[in-house]
């Protein structure tokens, strides 16, 4: 099968590689890449498991060709941490018991880092907005919506 | 959190350090930064592909299988079926000593079920092994099929499992589980009032957000490691050392994280196969259960339908209960023959019934297998016992909440199993909930306690 160049930005750092014609992002990522932080749940989009960011917007990486990203600034959860200090977003995840098994955590946080990104003080029902392409099977979403909105507050105290 | 202190104070012991105390989950940082390792975070240079070819009907005869084209198709590496397993019959529970082995790894001569595996195909991508599966050619005699339970238990519904004989589990005690206690004819004899319903479930997916399977890596001297997300790790363990006559010396499972499970990752489906494959293709292999799959093929929790006889008096006490309950294990046993079994000892429920009879039927049909979810085999029995809590309780004229405190089981109570009842504490825990839910009960109630001097 015909192989075709990617090259595109993981988490600040530059990645080259030769993937099958027609490989999804979310497995490039994974089987090329070996960031196994976006999960593969659905595979068909209705999850929200392979959630990653790509120039500043939320994207479904199981609905992505790997070949359209070429040149793109791609951030998933691996990358969030920075200098070994948790993201206030991964910080309010653990301080609310919002992950059970974690399958799902790192396109929740994703999302609501979206969210945050272009919504910093989030009302309640933002958060549900935000939130409704992912699927939790565990903990259900109540711990999952306090740990954005405390999130937000603390982003907005840090700002002030 | 506030632990109430006064009760069981006598029994209680203080200064306790867990619990009540909050304290992190040992595994969200790998959560929240993306590396806790799931099975399929493990990637292995040059692993195969499986898919399974499954049966499109629900109960049919195999009069021939060709492989020939699909092992032809380009990135195919290898085609599997019956003949290839070593001891392909098996029964997950044989472990405890629950038989018979009726469950074919791959089916042989017969398909019991829509979506049962057939034959599995191994390829360099996941793209040829699906393109492949689909140029496999399976002949089938169609015949007939039986999904209603009652229907099932008649005479002269069609086998579902040869290797029962019957639809249905045969038992120690017979053909259903059995509860006798007292004399139920005299107790409804003597009721106010009989109330029979019968309440039916459907089949409930565990939908977790992580498919099942596992992936399988050669290890050199004949020994495999299998990563898998299995919530049973050594029941497949042993199952799989069965189904490969392998001892487990060679077998090496890891688990660890599983992305949800709620019991359907219990049973022992993708193990066996996908360490056979390892071992006949000398390479890693993959098999993992697409979304449709796993909510088509995993089994679910079973259908169930009970049917219920409690006979009442006006002040409020049940006197009898006769209850029949019919468990939908689908076309194999799996977990089901427990979670019938397991349906007879809860629906005298937590009350004191002096007059009990009990019948728990796990049965055979031409559908997807049942087993373990949740409270299986008593989750169901629980809302059926309840409702019908509710309807005596309006047929009598009493809040159903005070009817509960009047049947609920206390210290000392003998069970319809024979079992004193000790440490029973639901009537304090009512007593807490009335407080809670703000529904208040009449003093006398309030009074009570499960806790009998000298009992
Ligand atoms: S895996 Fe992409 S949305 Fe489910
Ligand atoms: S924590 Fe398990 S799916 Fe969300």
């Amino acid at each position: 099968m015909a192989k075709v160049p990617v090259q595109f930005t993981l988490n600040g750092s530059e990645k080259a590689e030769f993937i099958e014609s027609g490989t999804t992002l979310l497995h490039a990522l994974r089987d090329k890449i070996g960031d196994t932080s976006p999960k593969g749940g659905c595979h068909q989009g209705t999850c929200g498991a392979c959630s990653v960011i790509i120039d500043g917007e939320l994207r479904l990486s199981c609905l992505m060709l790997a070949e359209t990203c070429s040149g793109a600034d791609i951030q998933t959860a691996a990358g969030l941490a920075e200098g070994g200090m948790l993201h206030p977003l991964q910080r309010a995840f653990l301080d609310a018991f919002a992950t059970q098994c974690g399958f799902c955590t790192p396109g929740m946080i994703i999302a609501a880092k979206v969210l945050l990104d272009h919504t910093p003080n989030p009302s309640r029902e933002d958060v549900v907005e935000a939130l409704s392409g992912n699927i939790c099977r565990c903990t259900g979403y109540e711990p999952i919506i306090q740990a954005v909105l405390a999130a937000a507050r603390a982003n907005s105290q840090n700002a002030a | 959190m506030e632990l109430r202190k006064d009760y069981f104070a006598d029994v209680r012991k203080d200064g306790l350090n867990e619990i009540g105390q909050p304290r992190p989950r040992l595994d969200s940082p790998g959560h929240v930064t993306g590396k806790t390792a799931y099975f399929a975070d493990r990637n292995f240079p040059g692993m195969l592909h499986l898919k399974m070819v499954r049966s499109p009907h629900h109960h049919a005869r195999i009069r021939s299988i060709d492989t020939s084209e699909a092992e032809k198709h380009p990135g195919v590496v290898r085609v599997l079926t019956a003949r290839d397993v070593p001891h392909n019959v098996y029964t997950i529970l044989i472990l405890i000593q629950i038989g018979p082995e009726d469950e074919t790894v791959l089916a042989d001569g017969k398909v019991r079920w829509k979506g049962e595996a057939v034959v599995a195909v191994l390829a360099e991508t996941e793209r040829a092994a699906l393109e492949a599966a689909a140029k496999v050619r399976v002949d089938y005699e169609v015949l007939p099929a039986v999904f209603d339970m009652e229907e099932a238990l008649k005479p002269g519904a069609p086998v579902v499992n040869e290797y029962h004989g019957q639809n249905y589990y045969l038992y120690d005690s017979g053909e259903c589980r059995k509860v006798r206690f007292g004399d139920v004819e005299a107790g409804f004899a003597q009721a106010d009032h009989i109330l029979e319903q019968t309440y039916q479930s459907s089949p409930i997916e565990h939908a977790p957000t992580e498919t099942t399977g596992c992936v399988v890596a050669p290890e050199g001297n004949d020994r495999f490691t299998c990563y898998t997300n299995t919530q049973a790790m050594f029941f497949t363990l042993d199952n799989a050392s069965i189904i490969l006559q392998m001892p487990g010396s060679k077998l090496h499972f890891v688990g660890g994280t599983v992305g949800g499970g709620f019991g359907g990752k219990v049973d022992v489906i993708v193990e066996p196969i996908a360490i056979l494959a390892a071992k006949l293709t000398g390479r890693p292999v993959s098999f993992i259960y697409s979304r449709e799959e796993e909510m088509q093929i995993s089994s679910p929790r079973a259908a169930e339908k009970v049917v219920i006889k409690d006979g009442v008096m006006k002040d409020g006490r049940i006197v009898a209960r006769k209850v029949i309950g019919y468990t939908d294990a689908g076309a194999y046993s799996r977990h089901s023959p427990y979670g019938a079994q397991k349906g007879a000892a809860h629906y005298p429920g937590p009350y004191t019934i002096p007059n009990v009879w009990i019948d728990t039927y796990c049965v055979y049909t031409n559908r997807t297998p049942s087993s373990a979810m949740r409270g299986f085999g008593v989750t169901i029995g629980d809302f059926a016992l309840e409702v019908q809590m509710d309807k005596l309780a309006r047929l009598i004229g009493m809040d159903p909440f005070e009817f509960r405190f009047i049947n609920a089981y206390r210290d000392g109570d003998m069970k319809a199993h024979r079992q004193p009842t000790e440490g029973a504490a639901l009537i304090e825990c009512m007593q807490e909930t009335s407080r809670a839910a703000n529904w208040p009960v009449a003093e006398k109630y309030m009074a009570m306690s499960s806790y009998r001097k000298g009992a």
